[in-house]
């Protein structure tokens, strides 16, 4: 088993909504989740701050910060989760259920093990 | 990780607690801002929604959803409120207060402040339609889409009638507040006219066709029993239209068969009726009995009860129905509750006797349009057994605007006079 990342990319906009039809959305998401937690494979999640962040390089001997990265792209990081899978296949296929595919893109990456030397 | 937890194992939201949620808090925060600031009250719900729609699916359903909505939603107002330069302390404690976690306290008084919200929306100086579409949008949190889906209407012309009663909410500075008991009797009627109204575009809906049609009765229910629930609002003619509702509603389940097709109250499987709601219904039209005044409230709802009553169409007091008919004919003449009268004297005394009657209902303009005057014709040909006059009519019927389910029941019919 490994761990891999799924992060939640979206425009960040959402067309006009009425409250039922917000509850029916997040509900497919809990549905997704919930499934994947009983099936022992959702490690946890979290959201990331809207339209805020830094971004820290150096430059000549000197740390400058900046705002983003989200004025750069069209689609915002969200949030993530965090989930398990035998492989990229299986964790490919465990978020293919995901509503998040009505609003924008899941990205999946698998996360390096101490001890990995693959 | 949240809490060091996976997203919380939260099985389901409860059914419609977004939408019933947000009638609450729009009533609340509206009541707390002003009723001229109800657009601002119902842009920081929706945003508040929005963000629990980014939120949750990350971190799971919080512990108290209604009360973390309404945290949300009140900062996010009380946010607009700074940069406007107002102090917020002079705003009512339910905005200021420095709300708890649980959210619980602030929402103690919200059956209140949705009771006025209801008084505002259904004020006798609105324009009726305006009244319908704002109780929808503002108590129902309806969508500007869902409401045209539900009336039938267009989504700009809802749009515009909302901007334009919202406008004079403003102008005409209508009060955000229950009517004082010296009042109520005669402002209540508006508001249990709207519920009516919202009930029977509902129920005129079938499945299949619309949903959002389907779900006016369930919203005009709640707000009755709202009102039935306060005893401010308790009046007798409360009770009468909570009764109606629940006794009608009570029959929705058997309304079609197994293939989505119409089922006349003589064929529908009676064991089929929510026998809850005819319960419920039945105490409602007991506490209808209060006072001195009849509604045409109280008629329909004893009309309904007396089909609860019976075990089968057959066993159906029907001169008793008559009876009802007659007195709802002469408190509120109208040529559909003509027609349906004379559906009942062909039950109480034959089909010729509803044949005669309906024949005097033919040159209602109102009525010239309408598919079930044919449709009621040609069962009672049927029944009397001239099937060749009643396909005549059933043609007839066939020929009007109908909706789908109904056309595929004259069709049938039509197919059993024919065979």
């Amino acid at each position: 088993m490994a761990k891999f990342m799924v992060m939640a990319r979206d425009s960040g906009e959402y067309p006009d909504m009425s409250p039922e039809e917000i509850q029916g959305i997040i509900q497919r998401y809990m549905d997704w989740s919930e499934r994947l937690r009983r099936d022992g494979r959702m490690l946890g999640g979290e959201k990331l701050g809207d339209g805020e962040g830094r971004v820290v390089r150096r430059e000549a001997g000197a740390l400058v910060v900046s705002d983003g990265p989200y004025a750069e792209s069209k689609e915002v990081l969200g949030g993530f989760w965090i989930i398990e899978a035998a492989d990229y296949e299986e964790a490919v296929r465990q978020v293919s259920d995901s509503p998040h595919f009505d609003f924008g893109t899941l990205e999946v990456r698998r996360v390096e093990e101490m001890g990995d030397d693959s | 990780m949240t809490g060091g937890a996976p997203p919380a194992g939260v099985g389901a939201l409860v059914d419609h607690l977004f939408r019933h949620g947000a009638g609450r808090m729009v009533a609340t925060l509206a009541r707390a801002l002003g009723p001229a600031r109800l657009d601002l009250a119902e842009e920081v719900v929706q945003d508040a929604m929005i963000r629990a729609l980014q939120t949750w699916p990350h971190q799971g359903v919080p512990a108290n959803p209604r009360g973390w909505l309404f945290r949300v939603a009140r900062n996010r107002a009380l946010d607009h409120l700074r940069r406007e330069g107002r102090f917020s302390g002079t705003l009512a404690p339910a905005l200021a207060g420095d709300g708890d976690a649980s959210g619980g306290r602030e929402m103690d008084g919200a059956g209140d402040d949705e009771l006025a919200m209801i008084f505002m929306c259904c004020h006798p100086a609105l324009p009726r339609a305006g009244r319908v579409a704002l109780t929808l949008k503002s108590v129902g949190a309806f969508s500007v889409e869902e409401i045209a889906a539900a009336l039938l209407a267009r989504p700009d012309a809802v749009a515009q009638r909302l901007v334009r009663v919202k406008r004079q909410i403003r102008d005409e500075a209508i009060p955000l507040e229950l009517p004082p008991e010296r009042e109520m009797a005669a402002r209540l009627p508006a508001v249990l006219e709207v519920l009516y109204l919202l009930f029977n575009e509902g129920y005129g809906a079938h499945a299949g066709e619309n949903l959002v049609r389907a779900e006016l009765c369930g919203e005009a229910i709640r707000l009755a029993r709202l009102l039935a629930g306060s005893p401010r609002t308790a009046l007798p003619a409360t009770h009468a239209l909570l009764a109606l509702f629940l006794l009608q509603a009570s029959r929705l389940p058997a309304r079609q068969d197994e293939a989505g097709d119409l089922l006349l109250l003589a064929e529908q499987d009676r064991t089929r009726w929510d026998r809850r709601l005819v319960a419920e219904g039945m105490r409602h039209l007991a506490r209808s009995a209060a006072g001195r005044e009849v509604t045409p409230y109280h008629v329909e709802a004893a009309i309904a009860a007396t089909h609860a009553a019976a075990p089968d169409a057959e066993r159906t007091d029907w001169p008793a129905v008559l009876r009802l008919y007659d007195d709802l004919l002469a408190m509120k003449p109208s040529p559909v509750v003509a027609l349906n009268r004379a559906v009942a004297l062909a039950m109480a005394e034959g089909p010729e006797a509803g044949i005669a009657a309906l024949g005097a209902l033919s040159g209602e303009a109102a009525l010239a349009r309408y598919h079930l005057l044919p449709a009621a014709l040609a069962a009672l040909h049927h029944r009397a057994g001239r099937p060749a006059e009643a396909a005549r009519h059933y043609r007839d019927a066939l020929a009007l605007p109908c909706s789908e389910p109904e056309r595929r029941f004259l069709t049938r019919q039509l197919a059993t006079c024919e065979a």
